[in-house]
């Protein structure tokens, strides 16, 4: 896809010539990510977190593959291969505390991306493909994580491992044999260590074909913008390169400076003391707790401690570590139709008074406490506010969103980008990024919203 | 349509489930319930902020004090090297403290390693060299085990990695044994189990490990410094501060080169965008 004026790939000298006969693969990065993808000019910083989460993807995959060549996946030496790695391996400790802080980057930036997939609904049509995408793909992102954090074979990794298998056991009639199949045993040990290893290999893969998809989606009907009106002429867009090159260039610089610091000066700061204790069967950390990246989730989880009981008679629906389950698994799946719950029209966050209100003093609120609730002991007074906080999620989406898709007046939007950007009077004259002749001879894509006059 | 209709009452069924069956009871009880037990060890525990003055490892610019990590080594040597290994450090490593090869390899020898007779072929115990690693003092955990109370005394060589702020905790540890205020202990029918010890800078308080450290003096340094407990326990912890990161001062002198070069390249960054979106600014109107 493109649109009508979007630049052609024109290779100038006779070796891009020959390639370009053969494989055109240059012009497909020139589609994609150089001068040929016209997008919005007006796009703000909330747009730079998907090329960071690329660049996050491969600073993984290449410290995880060097890491790999040092590492053995034994129960009875993985714990001193990794302190192998930090202590003779060349540079081995930066390549271990860029990995695992790596990771922990890796989800505050698709956090801020998902974050902004919210605010701005990039969730609606035509981008409902993009969205499932990404979804599917923060699944496989929870998965990895989960099987990388147990490699290192401390304390947590085991109990971790523990907890988490132990969620399959929850299902009814099958989940006994389930959890044992998928551990290998009746806990985690030699034979859940090696094919959590060989999956935590695999899945980074997987994401990244998963990623092209959501890149190819993304193409076709083009990224959405700060106003949620769709592109209308050549004055709205710029071509990708040089334009948001150059700013993401400027964008993962400041990434970098912040994961850096991180890597070099807090290594240890979101990881867990107890993980440097080699793992033991036999003895119980006080407090059990996954990675921060998954304590919203883990809240949830939590949040569930009643049995679904028939009042009066004792007779148990369903136990609470099942609701539990559910909960937390289904925090996540109702993302999948979110497309379908919020149907308001308009897009951007800017122009919803009602629905700003709750995101801002809803959701965020929300999401915040359940972060800090799910690192807790589970006592009181946090097991009730992870309850609370349990419901109002999915209130806010199951409930509260479609209602204020129905009942929500929304404010006037710009007619188009370039007049959002410059202001009425300059729609008709506005500077035009690139050279390209023929201006808006093609079709309009559709802009699906009635301008507001 | 169908969608948000499902969404919706999924939504309430979700919210009705936690409420009722959840939260109702949980806020009941919290309010109406008998209060939490606290264990008693919770009136006796203090919180330690590690020695006066801190480290010289410490913060972004921090040094290793060579001379207080040999000094440390020779505590660890004397006194804890009884009952706790070191496994993940090797002999060789010891060139870090500032040590020469030959006082590398005297100090190897020094010790004693299990190792195979080269005529018999028997297992055997040789003097260390430098590729080999501080040799266990226990043959196994069964023997560790038996020898302390059934209480292993853990390997030391993460200590510091393995506690929260663990530099100052090892500290805290070492200067915190004592007895229990007996007025409080009496009223709250506190008391420390026989072979255990009192500690308050241990989290329940009452620990397995005898107080290691006990007179002034107990160890006499080389370099003349006056060995308090507080010192000999400082110097120890800086000592396994070392073998729980030994890269630490190089990691952080990389982070500030790095970080340099980001900055730098980063600016650059930023102004070849403003350069390239200058012809972009909305015009004034």
């Amino acid at each position: 896809m493109s649109f009508a004026w979007a630049k052609q790939y024109e290779p100038k000298s006779a070796f891009t010539k020959w390639i370009d006969e053969k494989l055109p693969f240059p012009r497909l990065v020139y589609n994609a990510v150089g001068a040929g993808y016209p997008v919005p000019r007006n796009l703000n910083y909330m747009w730079n977190f998907g090329v960071l989460a690329g660049f996050c993807l491969m600073i993984q995959i290449i410290t995880g593959v060097v890491l790999a060549m040092h590492y053995a996946a034994n129960a009875t030496v993985a714990f001193g291969t990794v302190e192998h790695i930090m202590r003779n391996v060349n540079y081995g400790w930066m390549l271990r505390y860029a990995h695992a802080n790596g990771a922990s980057f890796f989800f505050i930036v698709i956090y801020l991306h998902i974050f902004r997939g919210f605010f701005y609904s990039s969730y609606k049509a035509p981008r409902e493909m993009i969205w499932l995408l990404g979804v599917v793909i923060f699944l496989l992102m929870m998965a990895t994580a989960f099987m990388g954090y147990v490699l290192p074979w401390g304390q947590m990794s085991f109990w971790g491992a523990q907890v988490i298998t132990g969620l399959f056991g929850a299902i009814p009639l099958v989940g006994e044999p389930l959890q044992i199949w998928l551990l290998g045993g009746f806990a985690p040990d030699n034979a859940a260590l090696n094919r959590f290893f060989s999956l935590h290999f695999l899945l980074p893969f997987v994401i990244a074909g998963v990623v092209i998809l959501h890149i190819w989606a993304l193409h076709i009907p083009g990224s959405s913008n700060p106003t949620g009106v769709e592109v209308k002429s050549e004055s709205d867009t710029v071509p990708f390169h040089p334009y948001y090159t150059s700013k993401d260039g400027f964008g993962l610089g400041v990434f970098l400076i912040l994961f850096t610091a991180m890597v070099f000066f807090l290594p240890n700061a979101l990881g867990h003391p107890d993980n440097y204790i080699e793992a033991n069967p036999l003895s119980t950390p006080a407090l059990i707790v996954p990675e921060w990246y998954f304590y919203p989730f883990y809240a949830i989880l939590r949040a569930f401690t009643g049995d679904l009981t028939i009042p009066f008679t004792g007779i148990v629906l369903i136990p609470a570590k099942l609701l539990g389950v559910i909960g937390m698994f289904g925090s996540i799946l109702v993302w999948f139709i979110l497309p379908w719950l919020d149907k308001s029209p308009v897009r951007s966050g800017h122009y919803r008074p009602l629905f700003r209100k709750f995101f801002w003093f809803g959701l965020v609120p929300t999401m915040a406490a359940l972060f800090y609730l799910g690192g807790t002991h589970a006592e009181e007074p946090y097991i009730m506010l992870s309850q609370f906080f349990t419901a109002y999620y999915f209130l806010h989406f199951l409930v509260i969103l479609p209602i204020i898709s129905q009942i929500e007046v929304p404010k006037p939007l710009p007619f188009s980008i370039t007049e959002g950007v410059l202001g009425k009077a300059a729609t008709t004259e506005a500077p035009r990024a690139g050279t390209v002749d023929g201006g808006d001879a093609g079709t309009l894509p559709d802009g699906s919203l009635q301008p507001a006059e | 349509m169908s969608i948000r209709l499902g969404g919706i009452i999924a939504g309430l069924a979700i919210t009705l489930v936690l409420v009722l069956w959840s939260l109702v009871p949980g806020v009941y009880n919290f309010a109406f319930g008998p209060p939490a037990e606290k264990p008693a060890s919770y009136a006796f525990y203090e919180h330690g902020e590690g020695p006066e003055g801190g480290y010289s490892f410490d913060g972004a610019m921090g040094k290793w004090d060579v001379g207080q990590l040999q000094r440390g080594y020779q505590v660890y040597k004397e006194v804890c090297s009884a009952c706790h290994s070191l496994k993940f450090v090797a002999f060789r490593n010891l060139q870090q403290l500032g040590y020469t090869e030959a006082e590398v390899d005297a100090e190897a020898n020094s010790w004693t390693v299990p190792g195979i007779d080269p005529n018999t072929g028997e297992a055997t115990t040789l003097p260390g060299k430098p590729v080999d690693f501080f040799p266990s003092p226990y043959p196994n955990a069964i023997a560790a085990a038996a020898a302390n109370n059934n209480a292993i005394p853990p390997d030391l060589s993460l200590m510091t990695k393995a506690r929260h702020d663990g530099s100052a905790y090892v500290y805290d540890l070492l200067v915190g044994y004592g007895e229990a205020d007996p007025e409080k202990a009496a009223k709250l029918g506190f008391e420390t189990p026989p072979g255990l010890y009192f500690n308050k800078h241990f989290p329940n308080v009452n620990i397995a490990m005898p107080p290691p450290l006990v007179l002034d003096g107990q160890v006499t340094y080389a370099d003349g410094t006056e060995a308090t407990i507080p010192q000999m326990s400082a110097d120890v912890a800086a000592f396994l501060t070392w073998t729980a990161e030994p890269s630490l001062i190089e990691r952080k002198q990389t982070g500030w080169f790095v970080i340099g070069f980001l900055l730098f390249a980063t600016m650059l960054a930023f102004l070849s965008y403003k350069q390239i979106w200058a012809g972009m600014k909305p015009k004034k109107n």
